[in-house]
């Protein structure tokens, strides 16, 4: 049953990140992969506060599951990170690649830190 | 007339991108439990985003290179890139997994699988592009 709502949050994680992406691709013709930032800063945050909830036994570990693993998992995208980089690169632009590559990990970790850290506070 | 929809507003490619995401994450779980940590690194995530990077590279080239985003390319694009790869990669794990290991005072394991991720991961996608394009190369002179 776990696995099946696992399935299904991903999915919905999926269509949540292709109604943003469209919606923010869409205000503006932004010249830098501003909309897959902004999905995966959020769900890293996001992830990272369940993860905090779950370490102090607020929130049960299927929850966890099926919220993180499924639907921020399903959120968040790697391989169109890495896509972006890609063109970026093959446009020359070094330094907007590098901020995308590097430089979002980076972001994305701190703000999984600081998610952990609001999550597992008392 | 009314002007069609955008795409992100229409309920059937909300319905492709979320079939496509479901068994996406499905396979991901799988990877996951199939693949241990190994020296503490979550090595299951770490090839599904290396083998998803690949994959969308490969398919976006594709795509793109057989015509514009309609119809039937629109629908592979969302079902198996938006959908399956998107949804079987995952950047959140990355972060809070990196984030782990830095907690757990792991700080040049923390190093070493973000970068590895993310250099690896960008290499792996320019081999997908790369591939898709020789195959189209390979089309265009046989054709």
């Amino acid at each position: 049953m776990t696995v099946l709502l696992l399935a299904l949050a991903g999915g919905l994680g999926a269509v949540a990140r292709f109604v943003l992406d469209g919606a923010v691709s869409s205000a503006r013709p932004w010249r830098y992969p501003v909309a897959t930032t902004l999905i995966n800063l959020t769900g890293s945050f996001l992830l990272g506060l369940l993860a905090g909830l779950a370490a102090t036994a607020l929130l049960p570990g299927s929850a966890l599951l099926v919220l993180g693993t499924g639907f921020l998992g399903g959120y968040t995208t790697f391989s169109t990170a890495a896509y972006e980089a890609v063109r970026l690169a093959e446009q020359r632009r070094w330094g907007a690649a590098l901020l995308h590559g590097v430089g979002q990990v980076v972001a994305a970790t701190a703000l999984a830190a600081l998610g952990y850290l609001l999550g597992s506070a008392r | 007339m009314s002007e069609a929809r955008p795409p992100h507003l229409q309920v059937r490619l909300m319905g492709l991108v979320l079939v496509g995401g479901a068994v996406g994450t499905l396979a991901r779980w799988a990877v996951g439990l199939a693949v241990p940590h190994v020296l503490r690194l979550p090595l299951g995530t770490f090839t599904v985003n290396l083998a998803g990077a690949l994959v969308l590279g490969a398919l976006l080239e594709h795509l793109g290179s057989r015509g514009p985003d309609t119809d039937r390319r629109r629908a592979l694009r969302l079902t198996l890139g938006t959908g399956f790869c998107g949804g079987f990669t995952t950047y959140s794990a990355l972060a809070v997994d990196t984030d782990a290991l830095l907690r757990s005072g792991l700080v040049g394991h923390a190093l070493a699988y973000a970068l590895a991720t993310v250099v690896l991961g960008l290499l792996a996608s320019a081999l997908g592009v790369a591939l898709a394009r020789r195959l189209a190369g390979r089309r265009g002179r046989t054709a």
